[in-house]
């Protein structure tokens, strides 16, 4: 301990002064938390900052067109190289079973992080108050700006933070869209009302949205509107490691004066002057830097996000009173009452978690990789299911949907093989197959009365085409034959 | 109810119960209040731009208010149909212009004449010949290569707009019995592929079977040179195909005893309407284009031949 500065009294009531409107957080009246600097601070801008993506995304470019490029109206939805069509969608079930999977698996690691680092909610509101800081200034200035009548320079300063947030609103629904209209022809349209109603419809509708959620609902959101924190209240385990309040260090907390003397919080206590307090000096700044209000000595709760802001509020005072770092830190339930600390790789959940993981993001890269060119789809008639010729012979007709996925006009060469002698109608010409559509051909093929001697042979189809770079893909469907049954 | 209000200050309504129940009168959250009157604002303002009121009072009969906007369900139905129509026209112009096979030529159009006509043909044809062409005992299959009046577009046109209607004669009284038994063996050779012996022919022959059904039975009159078959929609015997089900020696034997569309009780009935456009004589119930596109439709159920 003796390696700490002494504490510096002069700063302590300044920082009990900072907490003393506290209250259990209902909703009730506006959270200004306080900003301070520190590692988790800095680890929370970085992880926001990847948010920058869904701003600047829309403009890279990949082969002369959007880099990803999710486009509805033709649905086609460009990722880089890749053309992915509706009939791919599969994959997105398990791209979507792969993002849930994860929240599941951070969660119970490390608790809420999703929360607390990169949820949306998180990161624009923490923008919003961000800005709201810059002109407003710090937590008591803004409680007494609230508070203070209505003057033209509050009109001024406020009208100027709403101005910047309902920007930001526009921005983040502009950007969206973005994504599926693509960023030039959004910014070519946009301003001259030329862009489809649903682009305004959807710009409204981010703008209000982004302004209302993290300008004004803000934590309330993540307290009474969230599905996932209740979600992953279910997920923590006394594993998982949390914010977590040295509740052995800290108490008997106690109040620090100038004269390096402290007084116990409890008045019944009051009496008798603790020999020595615990840690915990009763500042509550951990209370005061908390964006959703609430207080972490009290354990893991729901309005906790794991955000870890009070962890670095509370090193900082620890610094200045001379103590340990560490009184609030990142710890698991099982730390903190001594139990065994159990590996990582020892523990079933992560297995399970981590197997279901890689399924998924196997079957995405398989899904990936072996997206055909062309995708043959072979439809049997069925009314009639078979047809008896003038000649004794039967004749099946197959309707033949060719999906071009490639980025040309395909000529497709058809073929049919089957272990019976068939005559093929249908297939002496090649098909043009138009890029991005299904292409429908109808192929007919006959098996002479006594070659057919079941009543159901298999037929194969086959389709070939050449790529414009010289590539050969070919696709293949196998079908049935069917005859009057013997 | 107490004299004086032992709550003051609470913003109670002054009315107590049992010294302490008593009732607040909180406001609503101002939220709720503003969502409440902007609704009813909603209320009013639709109430003037859409149809809302009724009017029992009105001259000719109860109605309702138009509203401003003059919007209606049948106005929007008839809007999004006309859109629909949009689409179409420029295609169903092209149709108009073209011959069936040019149409054919072209697969862009092919394919529309194949989706659009497959619902007039479920409209008007699937009731009698099936929804793929697959026939129906008495109606012809309209899937397979045996046609009775050719299938060439040209010929499948003709049949939609003035309809067939076949004829062929009642031989009970005609024929004995030993011959009208000697024919329908004959007639189920012939299916086999078998030739049939000189005794048949002749009897076919001189029976006046050959009239109608052809010199070699196949129902083909004569073959020009063009390649055009003359038929007057007589049955081909040779092949294994049944006009009448269920085949064989007892359908042969009622064709030819009973006849086809004759007014003899257990004549064979065959007739096939008019769908043709109104004016030339027949039921009018189908435009030159739509007749155009079922008779590319029909004439590729089998294959096109």
């Amino acid at each position: 301990m003796s390696q700490h500065p002494p504490a510096d009294p002069a700063t302590m009531d300044d920082l009990y002064a900072e907490a003393d409107h506290w209250h259990v957080n209902t909703g009730g009246s506006t959270i200004h938390a306080k900003r301070i600097p520190g590692k988790w601070r800095r680890i929370k801008w970085l992880a926001a900052s990847v948010w920058l993506v869904f701003f600047f995304g829309p403009y890279l470019t990949w082969d002369g067109r959007q880099a990803v490029l999710f486009d509805i109206p033709r649905r086609q939805y460009h990722l880089f190289g890749a053309t992915v069509l509706p009939q791919d969608f599969w994959m997105l079930s398990l791209l979507l079973l792969f993002f849930a999977i994860l929240l599941a698996v951070a969660t119970a690691l490390a608790g809420r992080v999703y929360c607390g680092y990169f949820c949306f909610q998180t990161v624009w509101t923490d923008v919003f108050t961000w800005i709201e800081e810059r002109l407003e200034g710090n937590p008591q200035q803004r409680r007494r700006l609230d508070q203070a009548p209505w003057s033209m320079a509050k009109l001024r300063v406020k009208a100027g933070k709403h101005a910047l947030w309902v920007l930001i609103g526009f921005f983040t629904g502009f950007s969206f869209v973005a994504w599926f209209y693509g960023a030039g022809p959004l910014w070519r349209d946009f301003f001259i009302g030329q862009a489809n109603s649903a682009v305004y419809a959807s710009v409204a509708l981010f703008t209000v949205g982004t302004y209302l959620l993290a300008g004004w609902l803000r934590e309330q959101v993540c307290f009474w509107l969230c599905p996932y924190a209740r979600i992953q209240g279910v997920m923590l385990d006394r594993t998982t490691i949390v914010p977590t309040y040295d509740v052995d260090r800290g108490e008997p907390r106690s109040r620090l004066h100038k004269d390096l003397t402290r007084t116990a919080m409890d008045p019944a206590e009051a009496d008798h002057q603790p020999q020595r307090g615990g840690d915990c000096v009763a500042c509550s700044q951990c209370v005061a830097v908390c964006p959703t209000g609430v207080d972490i000595r009290n354990g893991q709760q729901e309005g906790c996000i794991t955000c870890g802001l009070c962890i670095d509020a509370c090193d900082a005072v620890m610094d200045k009173v001379g103590r340990p770092r560490g009184l609030i830190r990142y710890a698991s339930l099982d730390e903190m009452e001594g139990r065994p600390f159990k590996p990582m790789l020892r523990r079933p959940r992560v297995w399970v978690y981590s197997s279901i993981l890689l399924m998924a993001l196997a079957g995405i890269t398989y899904g990936l990789s072996s997206l055909d060119a062309i995708d043959l789809r072979v439809l049997h008639e069925r009314a009639p299911l078979y047809v008896l010729l003038s000649d004794g012979s039967i004749q099946n007709r197959y309707t033949l949907k060719l999906l071009n996925k490639s980025n040309e006009d395909l000529s497709v060469r058809l073929s049919v093989d089957s272990p019976k002698p068939i005559t093929v109608v249908g297939t002496d010409d090649p098909v043009l197959a138009r890029h991005g559509e299904v292409t429908a051909t109808d192929v007919f093929v006959k098996i002479g009365r006594r070659a057919l001697d079941s009543a159901n042979v298999p037929v194969i189809f086959h389709a070939e085409a050449q790529l414009p770079d010289g590539g050969q893909i070919s696709a293949r469907r196998e079908s049935a034959f069917f005859g009057p049954r013997r | 109810m107490a004299e004086s209000n032992p709550f003051p200050g609470e913003n109670n309504t002054g009315h107590f119960w049992d010294d302490n129940l008593r009732e607040l009168s909180n406001p609503p959250p101002r939220w709720w209040m503003i969502a409440f009157w902007l609704s009813f604002a909603w209320w009013v303002l639709y109430g003037i731009l859409y149809p809302m009121w009724p009017t029992p009072w009105a001259q000719d009969g109860p109605g309702h208010t138009t509203g401003i906007l003059g919007w209606s369900q049948i106005r929007e139905f008839e809007r999004g149909m006309a859109q629909v129509e949009a689409v179409r026209a420029q295609f169903e112009e092209q149709i108009a212009g073209m011959s069936a096979e040019e149409i054919i030529a072209d697969p862009g159009l092919l394919q529309y004449v194949r989706s659009s006509a497959r619902v007039l043909f479920g409209d008007y044809c699937a009731a009698c010949h099936g929804s793929g062409g697959q026939g129906n005992p008495g109606y012809p299959v309209l899937a397979d290569d045996d046609w009775l009046y050719g299938g060439t577009i040209a010929k499948i046109t003709e049949s939609i707009t003035y309809g067939r209607k076949g004829a062929m004669t009642a031989h009970k009284d005609i024929l004995t019995e030993a011959e009208v038994d000697q024919l329908a063996r004959f007639v189920v050779t012939m299916s086999e592929g078998e030739p049939g012996s000189d005794e048949d022919w002749a009897l076919f022959n001189a029976k006046g079977c050959i009239a109608c059904h052809g010199p070699k039975g196949n129902g083909v009159l004569a073959e020009l040179p063009d390649g055009t078959i003359v038929t007057v929609g007589a049955s081909n015997l040779t092949d294994g195909i049944w006009r009448f089900e269920p085949g064989g020696y007892e359908s042969a034997r009622h064709t030819i005893l009973y006849g086809v569309n004759q007014d003899v009780e257990g004549s064979r009935s065959a007739v096939m309407p008019a769908f043709g456009e109104a004016g030339t004589g027949t039921s009018g119930r189908l435009e030159s284009s739509q007749i155009k596109k079922l008779a590319i439709y029909v004439h590729d159920l089998g294959g096109g031949r």
